[in-house]
């Protein structure tokens, strides 16, 4: 087969302007389907593997995240085997300036947030000023930058959720990989602006555990903890939590599922429509190709070869432009629902090149098997 | 002079395999566009659909929405007392004080359960406020009572909340006794009980979400609203009831973006298709092409007839298109909104509006991917035409 390779790119490249547009289109389908696996890989199969984040756990409560826990469940928590740092927190939610300058704002246990989240880097001053100042916040450095923040800057946040309105010296700015998008602060600060009787709760609880592989006994044994509780707990890894905020972005996957079936047909289309025209001018050359002894598998496999050279260089070249576009949502996501962390990973280049080839051959079948099994009188009678 | 337009006609039947695949790749580009716009559509309109005239919604100053607000009792008191809020048959003022809370459901749809929005309400002015939403099987909730009456999409969608089941929050259980049906409004999604019942389970008797007030002329309500929030001893927000759910639409911005996005690489991609077929078609007939120039038809002719050619290509994806998705019609999913943090179900609306921009759209394609080969056509010397084989 292999002394066949030149006539196939020569067939392949005889009509450059069909072969171009053929594999444009191509290259435009699969760059969709490489898109869209990685959306999905980003959505669903990215679990934090810092050695860090996979082994944190959150709890909250069982009816709704919106309810919060009592602080005394915090003490309880600690008390499970396993679990290395416990950190209360309560997203605060409130106004910075406009509604629309939305981030993520925490109140949270100042001393035990570099101990849940060992990946924050921020330097030791900036640390303990943060930790001795009650009325003191930190956030993510690009955050930061964004609002034109910095470090010594006084902030306030309206409240929503909790009917304060609370100002914050800025005591620091950190870096991280995930979740930088953020502004923590004391939650005591938060408690004691509220009424007496309204204090002491946490909306959700971040737990370390000692090892990742202990991560699932361990919020089985805290949620067992609470069973006969009036307030319930749900524990799950940080994905986890992570993903149940997908499914506010509707029925994701089976949007996913759907277009990429449409794509890969439209694809199927699209190949065997070209094989198919670039066959039929050729009816004429396969039976003096015959005539000259080539068998009808010869001439079957060099059809498929010229698909599957289009094809590869269509998937190709559709992996490319997904790589950059993967490259630019990354950056404009702005860090919601992992989307941040999304990249054509080397499987998806395989995995679409490798889909490409399979469907650019699929195609070809028919065509091919048509031409191959034509006879050489009627081959050389027919005029396209 | 003009070549008679059957010319095309008979020319797409006769390699119509080419034809039909050409127009079935436009089509699936044309189904992917119109389904995620009959998405959009279908959930603009659930929240469009929500909302009565009239109706204004307070909350506590600043918040945006009712999960965030909070309101008292106090509040709700001072409220009531300002002028131009409507009062019914019995002289009671038209306010209604409300909670809003949320709870974790199962889901047909999600594994991890989703949110669903409750609202304690009085039933009195409550209903009133919001006179479309009917009873669709069993009844209300009663004052007192651990009972509660779930929107059709919670009942359809989630079920733990069919009717008849015991549904577990706050302190324990209540039990479903009614559907109601609130026609493509967003209430649908949610679960109402009785004020009183919802609030205590929940602690927070005094500090509660919202108020819904009908105020009377409908001329009155951008005053009243103003005058609410420049008073600022009552620190309160306003905005009509309308204005509120329509805002939540944003929610389909990330489906919708995505969605365009799909549909434009997919139009490169089937225009890509279609210049190759209309290449393909313009290179077999180049014989033909001679002759007809032979005949008296000028350039421009045969450039108009190949451009109407992958026009009617066009077309004909296009249709197939708006076949493809007719069966979405009605289809009904949720998506989260991030104002209420729970779900709103709505279904998918296929208008004629919509089919007609998938109309729109192929024949874009169409006219992208045959004007080339179209020209191509045109520019062709007769005597090499006419050599061509």
């Amino acid at each position: 087969m292999g002394q066949f390779i030149p006539l196939i790119w020569k067939n392949a490249t005889r009509n450059r302007r069909r072969s171009l547009l053929t594999i444009a289109s191509i290259a435009a389908s699969f760059c969709l389907l490489g898109v869209l696996l990685s959306i999905y890989a980003a959505l669903f199969l990215s679990p934090d593997t810092s050695p860090a984040g996979s082994r944190r756990l959150v709890t909250r409560n069982r009816i709704s995240l919106t309810q919060i826990m009592p602080i005394s469940y915090e003490a309880k928590i600690r008390q499970v085997p396993g679990v290395e740092a416990i950190m209360a927190y309560q997203w605060f939610g409130g106004v910075y300036k406009e509604p629309k300058n939305f981030f993520a704002r925490f109140a949270c246990e100042p001393e035990q947030l570099f101990k849940v989240y060992p990946d924050i880097r921020i330097s030791e001053e900036e640390k303990k000023a943060f930790i001795a100042d009650r009325a003191g916040t930190v956030l993510g450095r690009d955050l930061a930058g964004k609002f034109n923040i910095k470090v010594g800057d006084k902030i306030t946040l309206k409240g929503d959720i909790f009917p304060v309105d609370l100002e914050f010296n800025v005591r620091g700015l950190f870096d991280m990989d995930k979740n930088e998008e953020s502004m923590w602060f004391n939650i005591d600060y938060l408690w004691k602006s509220l009424p007496a009787d309204q204090r002491d709760f946490a909306g959700t609880y971040l737990m370390l555990a000692q090892s990742a592989e202990d991560g699932p006994a361990i919020a089985q044994q805290i949620d067992a903890l609470f069973r006969n509780a009036q307030v319930q707990t749900k524990t799950e890894t940080e994905s986890a939590f992570a993903a149940s905020f997908v499914s506010f972005l509707g029925n994701v996957k089976l949007y996913l599922f759907a277009i990429s079936a449409a794509i890969t047909f439209t694809i199927l289309l699209v190949c065997g429509n070209t094989i198919a025209m670039s066959v039929r001018e050729r009816v004429r050359e396969v039976g003096i190709m015959k005539t000259l002894g080539f068998t009808n598998g010869e001439v079957m496999g060099m059809i498929l070869g010229e698909a599957t050279v289009i094809s590869l260089l269509g998937g190709f070249f559709g992996c490319v432009v997904a790589w950059v576009l993967c490259k630019g949502v990354a950056t404009a996501s702005g860090g919601f629902a992992n989307l941040e962390g999304m990249s054509l990973a080397p499987w998806m280049w395989a995995a679409v090149i490798a889909s490409a080839v399979v469907m650019g051959t699929i195609a070809a079948i028919v065509p091919a098997f048509g031409a191959s099994r034509t006879s050489i009188v009627d081959a050389m009678r027919y005029s396209g | 002079m003009k070549l008679p337009f059957s010319y095309n006609l008979r020319n797409l039947w006769v390699r119509r395999t080419t034809t039909l695949m050409t127009a079935l790749g436009i089509g699936l580009t044309v189904a992917v566009l119109l389904s995620i716009l009959a998405l959009v559509g279908g959930l603009k309109n659930a929240f469009s659909s929500t909302g009565v005239e009239g109706n204004v919604l307070v909350m506590r100053q600043s918040a945006e929405s009712e999960l965030s607000s909070n309101f008292t009792r106090t509040q709700f008191q001072d409220l009531k007392l300002r002028p131009g809020i409507k009062r019914d048959e019995s002289g009671l003022t038209l306010a209604s004080l409300e909670m809003v809370s949320t709870v974790l459901l199962e889901s047909v749809d999600y594994d991890s359960g989703i949110n669903i929005s409750i609202r304690g309400l009085k039933p009195d002015p409550g209903f009133k406020l919001r006179p479309a939403i009917a009873i669709a099987a069993g009844r209300w909730f009663e004052a007192g009572k651990r009972e509660v009456t779930v929107g059709k999409n919670v009942a359809k969608r989630n079920p733990e909340a069919a009717l008849g089941k015991d549904l577990r929050f706050g302190k324990g259980a209540w039990r479903v006794v009614g559907v109601f049906d609130a026609g493509d409004s967003a209430a649908n999604s949610e679960i109402w009980g009785d004020l009183d019942q919802v609030c205590s389970d929940d602690n927070r008797c005094d500090v509660l979400s919202s108020a819904l007030v009908r105020v009377d002329p409908v001329s009155s309500v951008e005053p009243f609203i103003k005058n609410l929030k420049d008073d600022q001893r009552l620190k309160m927000g306003a905005m009509t009831e309308r204005l509120y759910y329509e805002q939540q639409s944003s929610s389909a911005a990330p489906i919708q973006f995505l969605g365009i996005f799909i549909a434009i690489v997919m139009a490169v991609g089937s225009s890509f298709a279609a210049m190759n077929t209309m290449y393909a078609a313009v290179a077999r007939r180049s014989r033909e092409i001679g002759t007809l120039r032979v005949l008296g038809f000028s350039r421009f002719s045969v450039l108009l007839s190949f451009f109407l050619e992958s026009l009617v290509l066009a077309i004909l994806g296009g249709l197939i298109g708006c076949l493809l998705v007719l069966p979405l019609n009605g289809f009904t999913t949720g998506i989260g909104s991030l104002t209420t943090f729970s779900e709103v179900a709505f279904s998918f609306k296929i208008t004629p509006e919509i089919m007609l921009t998938g109309l729109g759209f192929a024949l874009f394609m169409g006219a992208l991917g045959g004007l080339l080969p179209a020209a191509a056509a045109a520019r062709k010397q007769i005597l090499d035409a006419l050599r061509d084989i």
